[in-house]
């Protein structure tokens, strides 16, 4: 999802015989749905997992401003701009959220944005690919948010409180970026031909990359049990996919358009969409750093950090002249 | 790496009366600019009309160990709560 194939750093789920006494009251808690204070001693592997998660996370909402940001001058009415520009910030938003719910956990945000920039750690492949029309930003906020929030309400309930409380805001927030995404489309399927065959070319395009956003099938998911176990992944990457599946071909039908899949079909007997094969090796070149615009992503987001470190520099240069005066003056 | 702005605890009184909560952190290079980064970051749909920012370094907290020395002296001491002392279905307003 937003943080895909996170590395639990364990090799198989722990054996209640195998815990120490400690993490075995540390499971009992988790199990009692009691949440995970920063605080509160936790076994290593936990913290360092969800800080790979929740940094994960955090790039994906901040690298995610990208592909967006591109149409904010070229969105084709005032009222659009300033939606698309309310949505591009409160990506920010989220992003920083879930950057300070990290931070309890004992890792600043400048080691968390160096980890990024030197291509340690990974955001979503779903930001690494172009969007090409204004087509594509109707369909990033009904696929790609609607995707997300599929993926984010479990989260809500977790077990480490401040990711959990970071997911309640997000979320609260998140089902406009979806509306609004559905409205461009909404507009979009009843105007000129022309639009409504834009329409469906960024549908084309962007089907396939928002259902990799779940990850790899469950069986190919090794660390997913043990995040299972520790409720921080809440239903498996198989089970949200189907969900999504099934809560989006109807709004596609509404629109009069029509998933790029030709094996797509209601399954009466699983109460299901069936749908074709997921091509995971573009998911996996594109997560090693070889989709369209991994590239471009990072070099924006690095010149922008890098421009503005005289910002960052000056602001403090003042705070500090600031406080040394009014020690002077007292 | 050059250093970090510090980190700030956020206080959010939203318009009903209520105090003011904790809704999270954020950096900021001194306290004008957090409450100005709190207005962007947590008041973008009216949550609030007053807000508090306070170092988190400054904050002083409770630590997890001594929560049963802190918290079960009020367990067994039910006799605080007005539910404690049943009263007869006749008598009203009490």
């Amino acid at each position: 999802m937003y943080a895909q194939m996170v590395d639990t750093g364990v090799g198989k789920v722990l054996d209640v015989a195998e815990m120490t006494a400690e993490e075995r009251a540390f499971q009992d808690r988790i199990d009692a749905d009691v949440k995970v204070e920063p605080k509160d001693w936790m076994p290593e592997a936990y913290r360092r997992t969800l800080i790979r998660q929740i940094q994960q996370h955090a790039h994906s909402e901040i690298v995610g401003m990208l592909p967006e940001g591109n149409w904010i001058t070229r969105a084709p009415s005032l009222q659009r701009k300033a939606t698309l520009m309310a949505k591009v910030q409160d990506e920010g938003g989220h992003g920083l959220y879930l950057y300070c719910a990290a931070e309890t956990l004992g890792v600043s945000r400048d080691a968390m944005i160096a980890d990024l920039h030197a291509g340690k750690v990974k955001y979503s492949s779903i930001f690494n690919y172009p969007t090409l029309t204004w087509a594509d930003i109707g369909t990033i906020g009904w696929l790609v948010d609607g995707a997300a929030i599929m993926n984010q309400i479990p989260l809500c309930r977790c077990s480490f409180g401040p990711y959990a409380r970071a997911m309640i805001r997000v979320c609260k927030e998140e089902s406009f970026h979806q509306r609004q995404g559905y409205d461009i489309m909404l507009a979009l399927c009843r105007g000129t031909p022309e639009q409504k065959a834009m329409a469906q070319d960024a549908l084309n395009r962007w089907w396939w990359p928002s259902l990799m956003m779940f990850g790899p099938p469950d069986a190919a998911s090794v660390h997913s049990a043990q995040s299972a176990r520790w409720k921080i992944k809440l239903l498996s990457n198989d089970e949200l996919r189907q969900r999504f599946v099934d809560q989006t071909v109807p709004q596609a039908d509404y629109l009069g358009l029509k998933m790029p899949d030709d094996k797509l079909a209601w399954n009466a007997e699983r109460g299901h969409y069936d749908f074709g094969d997921i091509d995971w090796q573009e998911f996996h070149e594109v997560v090693r750093g070889n989709g369209p615009c991994n590239r471009d992503r990072m070099q924006t987001r690095i010149r922008a950090w890098e421009d503005g470190a005289w910002v960052r520099e000056a602001a403090l240069a003042h705070a500090d002249k600031k406080a040394a005066r009014q020690r002077q003056a007292a | 790496m050059s250093s970090e702005w510090p980190l700030w605890e956020i206080f959010i009184r939203s318009q009903h009366g209520l105090a003011h909560k904790h809704v999270g952190s954020l950096h900021a290079p001194d306290a004008e600019m957090a409450v100005r980064n709190a207005r962007d970051v947590y008041t973008r749909r009216n949550e609030g009309v007053s807000i508090w920012v306070a170092r988190s370094a400054d904050i002083h907290a409770s630590s997890p160990g001594d929560k049963e020395a802190l918290f079960e002296p009020a367990n067994d001491k039910v006799y605080r709560h007005p539910t404690f002392f049943p009263m007869p279905e006749e008598v009203k307003h009490i």
